[in-house]
C-alpha cells in the first residue's frame, strides 16, 4: 500500500475519532441524547445501560410484525421505490423537454421562465397541493420527487444540447442528416455526459426530498421512520437513520457517478 | 456546353447590422472552375475567402448571385460539395473507422455491409492510418486527425472537395507532410479541389491555379495566377524552379504590396 492510500484510510479514522468524542460531550451535556455506545447497542443489539438485552435495529433489518411494523431494510426498500418513481419519471419528460429546450430558442424562450420560477420552490411547498389532488402517500411521494428532481436534468440537458459544435452540425448539414438522424447521432452522444450529470443532481435531491416528504405524509419508508422513533423517545435510532440515509445517498451517487462515465465519451481513450 | 465545371456568378455576401448600412463582406466575385482543377484561394484575414467557400459548400448562403455545379444551381449543403474543416471535425465519440463508415453509410445506403466496409478500408489506407483504424480522435495527433477528415470528405465521392484552411491548425513539418498526402491522393484520384489558404508557398505547390483575394470589406478576386509547374511536384526541387519562383513572387507582391494589411 503506498502512501496516499494510507493516508485516505488513517486521517478519516483520525476524524472519526474526534467526532466520537464530541457527540460524547454533547451526550453528557443534553439529557437523554444517546451516547455512542448506547446507539452501537440500539444498531446491532447486547445489553444496553438499564442492563436489558435490546434486539438492534441492523441486527434483524427483515422483520415484518406488521403493516405497520418492519424491519429497516423494508423502510429503506420503500423510500427507495419512492424515489426511483419519481426520478423514473423526472428522466422520461425532463429529458424530451431538455432537447427541446436546447434545440429551439421558441421552447426555451416558452419555458425559461417557468423553470426559473419552480426551480427554487421547496418540495414541502408541493406536497401539501399533491396530497389534496392525489389523497394517497405513495402517489405524492413519488410526484413530489418528480416534480422537485426533473429541473435539474432539463437544465443539464439543455446545456448540453447546446453544447454541441456548430461544426459537428455543419458535419450533419454537409451529410444531409434528418433532424432525428441530427438528434441520434450527434446531439445525444454530447448531451448525455449532460443528461448524466443532471441525473446525479435529481438523484440526489430526490433522496433528500424523500425524508422529508415520508416524515409529513407518514406510513412507510425511511423518513417516517425516523420521525416515528422520535415520537417512541428513541433517539438512539435517529442518529442510525441519519447514518443510514447518508450511506445511501453515498452508494447511490457512487453508482450513477459509475454509469456516467460509462456513457461519457470523454473519458475513454485519453490519451 | 463549356468545360466549366463549377460556377460563380456575380457573388455578393452581405451581413446586416442594425441601424446601420449592411456589411458587404464579398462583391462582385466570378469564378470559373475546371474539373479536376486544384484552386486555392489566398487573402489576408477577413478578406472573405472562408466566407466564399462557405456559400460553395451551401453553409452560407449568398446575398447576391449565384453558384452552379454542372450547370445545376447550389441550393444548401450537400455531400457532393464535401468538406475538410480546419479543426478537422470528427466526432469525438467515435473512431475513425465508424467516423468514415458515418458519412459512407449515409451517402451510400445502396452498399452491403461487406461493400461498406471495404470502401471505409480503402479510405483508411489511402492516408496511411491502417494502424489506427480504432483509435479514438483523442488518440491520434492533429495531423493523423485531418488525415481522417481529408479520408472521410473522399470517401462520399464529392465532385468537388472544399477544404478550409485544411492544414492551417497543424506545425509546419505536419503541414508540408499532408500537403504530400494530398497530392499523392490527387495524382491517383483526380479531384476538383478548392483550398482556402493564407500559406503562399502552400497555394503554388498544391495549386493549378491561385486566386489572389483584395482585403475587406467589400472583397474581390484581385488577380488570378496560373502555375505551370508539371506534376508530380516536389517540394525540394521547386525552391530553384524559375516557374515557382515567379509565382510566389507574384503572390507576395499582391498581398505585401498591392493589398498590404496592417494588424489592426
Amino acid at each position: 500500500m503506498n502512501k496516499e492510500t494510507l493516508k485516505k484510510i488513517f486521517l478519516p479514522l483520525i476524524v472519526l475519532i474526534v467526532i466520537i468524542q464530541i457527540w460524547s460531550g454533547i451526550a453528557n451535556i443534553v439529557e437523554d441524547f444517546p451516547t455512542p455506545s448506547t446507539t452501537y447497542t440500539a444498531a446491532f443489539g447486547g445489553i444496553n445501560a438499564d442492563g436489558d438485552e435490546v434486539i438492534g435495529v441492523l441486527s434483524d433489518p427483515f422483520y415484518i410484525e406488521n403493516q405497520d411494523d418492519m424491519g429497516i431494510f423494508w423502510q429503506i426498500l420503500e423510500s427507495l421505490k419512492r424515489v426511483f418513481g419519481g426520478f423514473a419519471l423526472a428522466i422520461i419528460v425532463g429529458v424530451p423537454v431538455g432537447l427541446m429546450i436546447g434545440m429551439s430558442k421558441n421552447f426555451q424562450y416558452a419555458l425559461d421562465p417557468y423553470i426559473q420560477i419552480f426551480k427554487p420552490v421547496s418540495p414541502l411547498a408541493w406536497l401539501p397541493l399533491l396530497l389534496f389532488i392525489f389523497q394517497d402517500i405513495t402517489i405524492t411521494a413519488i410526484s413530489t420527487i418528480f416534480i422537485t428532481s426533473i429541473w435539474p436534468i432539463i437544465i443539464n440537458t439543455s446545456l448540453g444540447v447546446k453544447s454541441v459544435s456548430e461544426d459537428y452540425m455543419n458535419v450533419a448539414k454537409v451529410l444531409r442528416f434528418t433532424p432525428m438522424e441530427k438528434v441520434i447521432k450527434i446531439i445525444l452522444p454530447v448531451a448525455i455526459p449532460y443528461i448524466f450529470t443532471g441525473m446525479r443532481l435529481s438523484l440526489g435531491i430526490a433522496w433528500l426530498v424523500i425524508v422529508a416528504a415520508e416524515m409529513l405524509t407518514g406510513g412507510i419508508g425511511i423518513g417516517f421512520w425516523i420521525w416515528d422513533e422520535y415520537n417512541n423517545l428513541a433517539y438512539a435510532n435517529i442518529i442510525i437513520g441519519i447514518i443510514i440515509v447518508g450511506l445511501v445517498g453515498f452508494m447511490l451517487d457512487v453508482i450513477m457517478g459509475k454509469i456516467a462515465d460509462y456513457f461519457d465519451y470523454r473519458k475513454k481513450g485519453r490519451v | 456546353m463549356s468545360k466549366v465545371f463549377l460556377k460563380l456568378e456575380a457573388i455578393e455576401k452581405r451581413f446586416p447590422i442594425s441601424g446601420k448600412d449592411d456589411y458587404i463582406a464579398v462583391t462582385d466575385v466570378d469564378l470559373d472552375i475546371k474539373k479536376d482543377e486544384i484552386i486555392s484561394i489566398i487573402g489576408h484575414s477577413g478578406c472573405g475567402k472562408s466566407t466564399l467557400l462557405n456559400m460553395i459548400s451551401g453553409l452560407d448562403i449568398q446575398t447576391e448571385g449565384n453558384i452552379f455545379l454542372e450547370n445545376k444551381e447550389i441550393k444548401g449543403p450537400g455531400p457532393e460539395r464535401a468538406v475538410v474543416f480546419q479543426n478537422h471535425s470528427l466526432l469525438p465519440w467515435l473512431t475513425v473507422y465508424q467516423n468514415i463508415e458515418l458519412a459512407v453509410k449515409k451517402v451510400m445506403p445502396e452498399l452491403t455491409k461487406d461493400e461498406l466496409d471495404q470502401r471505409v478500408i480503402k479510405f483508411v489506407n489511402m492516408v496511411n492510418l491502417d494502424h489506427a483504424t480504432d483509435k479514438l480522435p483523442n488518440e491520434i495527433s492533429g495531423g493523423m486527425k485531418q488525415r481522417v477528415g481529408i479520408a472521410r470528405a473522399l470517401s462520399i465521392k464529392p465532385k468537388v472537395l472544399l477544404m478550409d484552411e485544411p492544414f492551417g491548425a497543424l506545425d509546419s513539418l505536419t503541414r508540408a507532410n499532408l500537403q504530400e498526402h494530398l497530392m499523392r491522393i490527387q495524382q491517383k484520384v483526380k479531384n476538383t479541389v478548392i483550398i482556402i489558404t493564407h500559406d503562399v508557398d502552400e497555394a503554388v505547390l498544391l495549386s493549378d491555379r491561385v486566386i489572389m483575394m483584395t482585403n475587406g470589406p467589400e472583397a474581390t478576386i484581385g488577380e488570378i495566377l496560373e502555375v505551370n509547374l508539371e506534376r508530380p511536384r516536389n517540394r525540394v526541387e521547386l525552391q530553384t524552379d524559375p516557374e515557382y519562383i515567379r509565382c510566389r513572387e507574384a503572390i507576395l507582391s499582391f498581398l505585401y504590396e498591392k493589398f498590404a494589411k496592417d494588424d489592426d
